[in-house]
């Protein structure tokens, strides 16, 4: 889950670590006052994506009026496909040197990773090699490192600790700025929470950024499913990411278009009744593939709830089977008694017929 | 990480309804279950398998563990695989999906502190045509698994499960299959598996099931060109979107880092043959 700014800068200010005084505003007047109380601020667009500034989402201004102007500018501005409803008023530094410093976790060392460079203040790529890594041993958590100078070194400290207290998985600032007259600020902030320890932090759960879902995805989260929306005409319910995904590989092969990605993999088998009548609620939807490979998933639970989802919403597409793996006898034998259809032996042929008949 | 018939198992969490599905599966195809772990039932005997309070125990009383695999939900993974790393299994079988990734990096530095390999998390587990299989694999349909000597690595179950029926229907039995799981880090890499594969002396042929997300496919390229054995691949994900997670925490493309495009090239200047369907694998083996 992204953080806009305003609520990373906050977990920020919480944790101890210094950022420019600001508000956060709806609206222009309350820019304008914002920049009233600050004095010379930035206006800065809120929104969960990067390159803010190339797309003219971050102005500086010296007074009110020009605050209100900027604030007027950017608000409703489409920023990284997400709308600008909030901008953040801050307070201008006086910057001697713009630098870099990042936490993340790091895939190839399966462990925490502190990057860190002098120049900051641009795109991560553009000075991918001007970065030092230094990997943390997680069990003993930061100590600093002879390549970092000693105020930074605790400011990577407390930043790591925040990290680790937020189960991030990316907490970045940049540029982390040391001012004119010394010490440090975190002038802009990135942070992503990994989703998967959401249950443990009630109190950020709430606050992350919006998400650019479709209405049809935000009912699949709603159920529990793993479903996005593509733009395709042939529906697609399988299990498993792997094998969902080769399922919109063999359509794309056979000359079909995938209307969505659905998997009902993992705990969510014995959602197939829920899963049916969303790949149902796609309008554009003209055959469904119903591709079912069980391994932990057990194809009579998927097909039991298919069948049910079928007699409910009675629909008059076509749909085509592939059955195979964990519970296929009994789940074969269901779906010719209740639906009076055959499975097809092989995958590759019931894509096949489904893409044909969406033709 | 290839289980062996010998191998000694214990099931952390086997008094659950998957636990004990599963390990009642596992038993009747012939891995040598020694014990299950549930702190509440300790004591008790479960299908057969006595239960004990933790993997510890179970080692102590048993004459030793060799594999532990978990069947235990995301909040208690890392409590419990401390126990089976504490307790000196050599192989952990991680099956759990969304274990929260501070676990996952905790879990990794206790286990290479100990030498013990895991594989997973989000794994399906391994099998080993008529010797033993570990995990949630339908290692007992003989539809889908048979002896014979291609080795399968895969980071999807369902998708494998496929990739192995087809290879039955083409006539080849499986050495060994080799799930490493749909996360993001894990402990056992796709060179990993390709290394444990090439010493394999049942193994012949080896099948690579990528998908699309992080840069392992890639990474390998390395080993695979100092392979002597052939490695067929099929990627999955070549139709999904960029910037999305598909289903699994790992597949997904960020920029061109992970993309299809990038595992494949890299695949084929290593000679791996990578052909664009599941049924074209086995036809790509006799190549």
């Amino acid at each position: 889950m992204d953080f806009e700014e305003a609520e990373a800068k906050e977990l920020l200010r919480q944790a101890g670590i210094p950022v420019p005084p600001g508000e956060a505003c709806r609206d222009a007047e309350a820019a304008a006052a914002a920049a009233g109380r600050l004095g010379r601020c930035a206006v800065k667009a809120q929104v969960p994506s990067g390159k803010r500034g190339k797309a003219g989402g971050i102005r500086l201004v010296n007074d009110p009026q020009e605050a209100r102007a900027a604030a007027k500018a950017i608000l409703g501005m489409a920023i990284g496909g997400y709308r600008v409803e909030r901008v953040l008023v801050e307070k201008c530094a006086d910057i001697a040197q713009e630098l870099y410093v990042a936490v993340v976790n790091d895939v190839a060392t399966r462990g925490p990773m502190v990057l860190f460079s002098r120049s900051g203040g641009m795109d991560v790529e553009e000075m991918a090699d001007r970065i030092v890594r230094i990997p943390v041993d997680i069990g003993k958590g930061f100590q600093t490192d002879p390549e970092l100078d000693e105020d930074i070194g605790g400011f990577v400290k407390r930043l790591y600790d925040l990290y680790v207290q937020t189960d991030a998985e990316l907490l970045e600032v940049n540029p982390l700025v040391r001012l004119k007259g010394g010490g440090l600020l975190a002038l802009d902030c990135k942070l992503t929470v990994d989703d998967a320890s959401l249950f443990r932090q009630p109190g950020l759960a709430g606050k992350g950024a919006r998400e650019k879902m479709t209405e049809l995805e935000r009912r699949g989260r709603e159920l529990g499913l793993k479903y996005i929306e593509l733009p395709g005409n042939v529906g697609v319910l399988a299990n498993g990411a792997g094998l969902t995904m080769t399922t919109m590989d063999v359509i794309e092969h056979c000359g079909g278009k995938p209307a969505n990605f659905l998997e009902i993999g993992g705990d969510a088998y014995t959602k197939a009744e829920g899963a049916l009548g969303l790949v149902l609620a796609n309008p554009r939807v003209k055959s469904i593939i119903i591709n079912f490979c069980g391994a932990f998933a057990r194809t009579d639970v998927m097909a039991g709830g298919v069948v049910e989802a079928w007699q409910k919403l009675k629909p008059s597409l076509p749909v085509f089977f592939s059955v195979h793996g964990t519970g296929e006898d009994e789940a074969v034998a269901l779906i010719r008694q209740k639906l009076g259809m055959d499975p097809f032996d092989r995958m590759e042929d019931a894509v096949r017929a489904a893409v044909e008949a969406a033709k | 990480m290839i289980v062996r018939k010998g191998d000694r198992v214990v099931v952390q969490g086997m008094t659950g309804r998957q636990g004990s599905f599963w390990t009642e599966k596992m038993l009747g195809y012939g891995t040598r279950v020694v014990g299950g772990v549930n702190p509440k039932r300790a004591g008790e005997l479960h299908g057969g398998v006595p239960v004990f309070a933790s993997v510890r125990e179970a080692a102590a009383k048993t004459g030793g563990v060799d594999v532990s695999v978990m069947f235990i939900p995301p909040a208690a993974a890392l409590a419990a695989a401390e126990d089976a790393i504490g307790a000196g299994v050599k192989l952990l079988v991680v099956l759990t999906e969304h274990i929260p990734s501070r676990d996952v990096m905790r879990m990794h530095a206790l286990a290479g502190a100990a030498g013990c390999r895991i594989v997973g998390p989000n794994t399906a587990g391994l099998v080993t045509p008529g010797e033993a299989f570990v995990g949630i694999m339908p290692a007992f349909n003989p539809r889908i698994f048979r002896p014979g000597n291609v080795g399968v690595i895969s980071r999807s179950g369902s998708l494998g499960t496929l990739i192995c029926l087809n290879l039955l229907d083409a006539g080849r039995g499986q050495s060994a299959f080799i799930g490493i799981g749909g996360d993001p880090m894990l402990g056992t890499t796709v060179a990993d598996a390709l290394h444990a594969l090439e010493k394999d002396e049942k193994t012949n042929a080896i099948v690579l099931v990528g998908e699309i997300g992080g840069s392992m496919e890639e990474d390998a390229a390395a080993t695979i060109k100092a392979m002597r054995k052939p490695v067929v691949s099929f990627i999955a994900g070549r139709a999904s979107p960029p910037g999305k997670k598909m289903g699994h925490a790992g597949a997904i493309v960020m920029g061109n880092r992970g993309s299809y495009a990038s595992k494949r090239s890299a695949l084929e200047s290593a000679g791996v043959r990578v052909v664009d369907t599941p049924a074209a694998v086995s036809e790509a083996l006799r190549l």
